[in-house]
This record gives C-alpha cells, structure tokens and sequence, in this order.
C-alpha cells in the first residue's frame, strides 16, 4: 500500500561543534539529506562510520535537534521553528530500536514494568488494561509470558532485543527507526530478530527506518535502500537494484568488500583509503579520492542526487549528463 | 607425517564461579601446519577465543585451570612451561592481534616507542637500528608516509591505521605462528578487506602460519584454508574450507551456513535455528546442539557424540548424521 509518505526529510544538515585545543571545529554530520519513507515499507540507510545513518536516525525521532533543513513526521514538520510542538503531536508514533540490548534495558527494572513503562508514562490504560496489554505484547515478540516478573539478566542478547522491540510497539506506533538492531546479536540469533521485524511490519502495518551497515541484513528487510558516505546520500534506489546493479563507485565498492560465506567468489580488487575527515571534508564529491573513476570535475564540484532511472536516484558525476 | 607447528589435544579449559567449576572448552583438538591458515569459527560462548588464548596461557590464571590436554608448539609441551620460556614464544615465536586495536595500544606512547619495545625485549634492537627497523615494519604493513606516523599517537590514526599497527607489533620478530582473533570485527568494511588482503600477503611475504577465529562465516571463506566450527565449548566440524561451505555434515554448520543474510538473496524471510545458545553454566548432557536440533534422536541426548571422519579431511561430532550420509553415499 502506497500513498502519501509518512515521512519527508529535505535538505537535512547537521553540524557539532567539536573543541580542541586550537578552538573550534565544525563537524559536518549531514550535509543537505533528502529520502521519504511510505507507509509500510522500510527504508535501509547503510554506510560505514562517519556515513551520518544514525545520525538522521535520531533528529528522525527527535531525540537531537537538525541544525537546518526539514523533517516532516506525518505532515509535522519536527525541525521547524515551531519543532518542539510538533515533535509532542507525533511523539506516541514514533519509537526507536537501538544495537545494544544489554545497554537498553534497566538491570533493576522488571521486564513487566519495562515493557509498560511507555504506557504508565502515557497514563492512558487502566491497571487491568496495562496488564493485558503487556501479556499480548509479549507473545507478539515471541517471548513467554511469564516474562514479567524476571529481570534482563535471565535473558539472551536476542530475547533482550526482543523485550525492547516490545517495549517500542507498547502505544501502537507506525514508525520505528532501528538502528543496527541486530548487529550485536549472534548470527543465529539475528536471523530470528529480523524475521520478527519482518512479521511485525506485517501484521501491524509499520513504517521502518533500518540503519546497518550491514548490507546483506539491509537487503532482507528493505524496500528500499539509500546508501551513505561522509554525511550525503549518495545513491538511493528500490533493493534489487542497488544490489544487481549499483551505480555509484562507492556503493559498488563496498558491495565488493563484503565477505561472501562461498569459498569460490572472486573478489574485486580493495577499494583503497579510508573515509575523510568530517572536520576537513575533501572538496567536490567526498568519494573523489578514493574513486577509481575520479575526473577533474569531481574534485571541485560536489555531484547532487539526481534521478538516473526509474525509481532511483544517485549522485555522481559519471551519471549527469 | 610432518609434525604439525602447532597441535592440540583433547584441550579442556574451566573457568572458576560461584558455584565451582565451568567448562568454556571442552576437549577441544586441532593441528596448525607449517604455512597452513586455520579458521576457527563459532558464535558467543564457542570457545573459540578461549582455546586461542590457553595456546599462549594469556588466561586470567587465578580462575582457570586446565584439567586435561597438551599443547604442543614444534614437539614442546607449552601448558608445562612458564615464565621466560612462554615470554620468548609470545612474539618471536607465537604472535596475537585482537579486536580492538585501540586497547592494545598504550595512549600515551608513540607508535616508533610500542613497536620499539618489541624489538627491544625480542631482538634487542635499539636507538637507530631499531628507528630503522620501525620505519620499515609499518611500510610492510602499508602505512602511508611510514616515517612520520612512527611519531604519531594512537588517537591520531584510524581503526584501521591501528589494526595495521597492532600488526606491525605482531609480525616485528617474524612469528611462525599469527593468531588473529576477530581481527576485523572492529572495522567498517572497505577497511576489513583493506585488513585481510594484507594478512594474506604477509602471511606468504613471511611464510607465517596463521590461525584465525571469527565469528564471520564471509571471513572464514575467503581466508581460511581448512575451518573448525565450534559450538558451546566443542568442536563439531572440521574440513577443507570449499567442502566446509559445499557439503557442511553437522546440523549447526548447515543451520549457520543457512542464517548468514546473503548479498544476493530475495528469500522474504531469514532462515533460521531454531531455540538459543546454552549458556556456560547449563547441563546439557548429550550432544550440546541437541536441544535445537531438528534431526536430534534419543541417543543424541543420552551421551556426548565423538568426533569422526565422514571423508577426506572432513570431520565431525554427530554420529546420525554421518550414518544417513555414509548409506546415501555407500
């Protein structure tokens, strides 16, 4: 089902300032974002460290404020003058799933109290109702229900993050932004996790924003897929296509990279260098000096996503005409 | 047969808690060759770091003993010796890199002073023979503008520029043997294949045998020669690596091999293993992977399976599973 976008993010920077002893630095986190997320589908945001996944993923819940640009939260505009507001009218559709399950969850706080803890704050359900609520919400991830009385300790980093994404889905939102959500997990372990997310899209009609930098656990639960570098998008396109066919050097180079589980690949050769410093970003495209492709025109002057075939969008110089 | 460089057998290593004594390997055996690259791969609680660890006795010993097992580096026993002897192996014989490089490093020493301090203790190299010698360790290990970095602080340099630095330390008196334990988990990955590119090239520039131990079954296949999967403190496989990936034998190794999210895949859902991992303090009596088994049967939980061979170099710890095999084939 495919309508108006639950989520519209333009031209989104975000700056820190960073103190050393020679003063002040800016950091540029995010330099001018652009994506949408539809109702019911997810959004993978992949890229390594510095990219500004997460980042967007938490101005995207309100949790640290845009520096400029625009983030609209079913028609609420969250980084407006008026994003305190704002944020408060879509605060209950919204909820986060972060990496670490161990850090998410208090020692000393029951699972009961922890998974309704959204809802005592909300104060919106009698005792009897909150006591249901929590038994459902606990079979819906999978964990029994005498859960409640135990505390994080007794459980496994999976059934951790399972009690989290319970506790996310308490006041029924229709976003949730997972930030590696798996990526602390045991492989045989993160496989159940994203099969749960999966099953929870689909039962209850959720929008998600999926931040990974791994690109074969982005591949099984998107849609779609923005791939980020040193603070840009710099290609968005549906699954399949960034993965059987991906335009920019970068998301090519970093498909390369992943180790395949098959002993008879044959890889490409390494991309070489590493990402650029966010305090002294590189002119022109970010990616220039370590593109195999570079021309002299990517060294001073900064590619903008523009659309390159249906449905997808990239931002290289190679692909303007 | 050549006697391997390294080998282990029947290694069982326990830890001390509250309630007495648990078991983190158990009966673990395998054999590092002259120029091989072994991978150990297992997920949290395997063993697989442990068993690493016990070959150059960097275990806590005050809570771990070794109640069963040998040890054997070039026909010496290591678990009887100690001090001076395990002092010079470490390094010059025996090297380790580790997961995170930036607890390795010491913040407040210049890289030249920790590579220095090898050569120093290992070769007794100092002053400009050791500067030289530096330089030239973190030129190998492809640090550009080599000697002005020698000058740098940790902080200054990447997870990557770290890694290749804890390599340089680790390659510095030319081991035999380079135990690398998760040595890229730490890294975004266009550093990670950066990383083991060069740990392949070292490992033929030097002619080092290497063991690595990840828990990344993408790692294991594009590095390792010959792979021992651990499960819960044991070993239940061990094969060549494309037969490993081709024809895996124990039910945990195809359920893995299975549950690795692949680049290429449009499954609409992950598969699976079923249950959890065991914790180090639960009994399981039998086969340890019983529990979560799909084609365990009475005798699998009544008493621990023994490893066997199923063919050429392939081994494994489930005696079902090689029968049902052996009359398909047979």
């Amino acid at each position: 089902m495919v309508d108006q976008p639950i989520v519209e993010v333009r031209d989104l920077k975000k700056t820190f300032a960073v103190k050393h002893a020679g003063g002040t630095s800016t950091l540029h986190a995010l330099s001018g974002v652009n994506f949408d997320i539809m109702r019911g589908e997810t959004l993978g945001l992949v890229g390594e460290s510095g990219s500004g996944k997460t980042t967007a993923g938490r101005i995207l819940v309100g949790l640290i404020p845009a520096s400029s640009g625009t983030v609209s939260l079913f028609g609420h505009d969250i980084a407006g003058a008026n994003g305190k507001a704002q944020l408060a009218a879509v605060r209950s559709r919204l909820q986060f799933v972060f990496q670490d399950p161990y850090a998410s969850l208090n020692p000393r706080m029951r699972i009961g109290s922890a998974i309704a803890e959204p809802i005592d704050i909300a104060g919106t359900h009698s005792r009897k109702d909150r006591n249901d609520r929590v038994a459902e919400l606990l079979e819906l991830v999978g964990l029994p229900r005498n859960s409640v009385e135990r505390y994080p300790h007794e459980f496994s980093g999976g059934q951790r993050q399972r009690i989290v994404i319970a506790r996310a889905l308490a006041l029924n939102p229709d976003f949730v932004v997972c930030d590696e959500p798996v990526s602390a997990l045991d492989v045989s372990m993160q496989a159940q996790i994203v099969n749960l997310l999966l099953d929870l899209q689909e039962r209850l009609g959720l929008s998600y924003l999926f931040i990974a930098h791994d690109l074969a656990v982005v591949r099984a639960v998107s849609t779609r897929v923005a791939v980020m570098y040193a603070g840009s998008i710099v290609e968005f396109a549906p699954k399949a296509k960034i993965y059987s066919d991906p335009q920019h050097p970068y998301s090519r180079a970093l498909l390369d990279a992943v180790p395949r589980a098959d002993p008879d690949f044959v890889r490409h050769p390494v991309v070489a260098g590493e990402v650029p410093s966010l305090l002294d970003p590189p002119p022109g495209c970010s990616f220039h000096p370590r593109c195999a492709y570079a021309m002299d025109r990517c060294r001073v002057e900064a590619p903008s996503l523009r659309e390159s075939g249906p449905g997808r969008h990239v931002a290289c110089h190679l692909f303007s005409a | 047969m050549i006697m391997p460089l390294l080998s282990v057998r029947n290694l069982t290593v326990q830890f001390r808690v509250d309630s007495g004594w648990v078991t983190a390997v158990d009966d673990v055996s395998l054999d590092v060759g002259e120029g091989d690259c072994v991978g150990i791969v297992g997920e949290s609680g395997s063993g697989k770091s442990v068993t690493a660890l016990s070959i150059l006795q960097l275990h806590q010993r005050a809570t771990t003993r070794i109640p069963s097992g040998t040890i054997t580096y070039q026909g010496q026993d290591l678990l009887r010796e100690r001090g001076s002897t395990m002092r010079r192996i470490r390094g010059s014989e025996i090297a380790m890199i580790f997961q995170d490089p930036m607890s390795s490093l010491n913040p407040v020493l210049t890289i030249a002073d920790q590579i220095s301090e090898t050569l120093r203790q290992h070769q007794g190299l100092t002053g400009v023979a050791a500067r030289k010698r530096v330089v030239e360790l973190l030129g190998l290990v492809r640090i550009p503008d080599a000697t002005r970095r020698a000058d740098d602080y940790p902080h200054r340099l990447s997870g990557g520029m770290r890694q290749r630095v804890m390599i340089a330390m680790a390659i510095a008196c030319k081991p035999r043997l380079l135990i690398a334990d998760e040595p890229t988990t730490a890294l975004d990955v266009t550093i990670q294949a950066q990383i083991l590119e060069l740990l392949r090239d070292l490992r033929k520039e030097l002619k080092m045998s290497v063991m690595l131990i990840s828990h990344d079954l993408g790692v294991i296949a594009e590095f390792a020669q010959s792979v021992i999967v651990m499960y819960a403190g044991r070993v239940v496989e061990e094969a060549p690596v494309a037969q490993l990936f081709r024809r895996p034998v124990h039910p945990y190794t195809v359920g893995l091999i299975a549950a690795v999210p692949k680049l290429d895949s449009d499954a609409p859902r992950l598969a699976t293993i079923a249950g959890r991992i065991p914790g180090p303090q639960e009994i399981i009596v039998g086969c340890r992977f019983s529990p979560r088994c799909a084609l365990v049967q009475p005798r699998c939980r009544d008493e621990p399976p023994l490893m066997q061979p199923v063919s050429d170099g392939q081994s494994a710890r489930c005696p079902p599973r090689i029968l049902v095999l052996g009359e398909r084939h047979g």
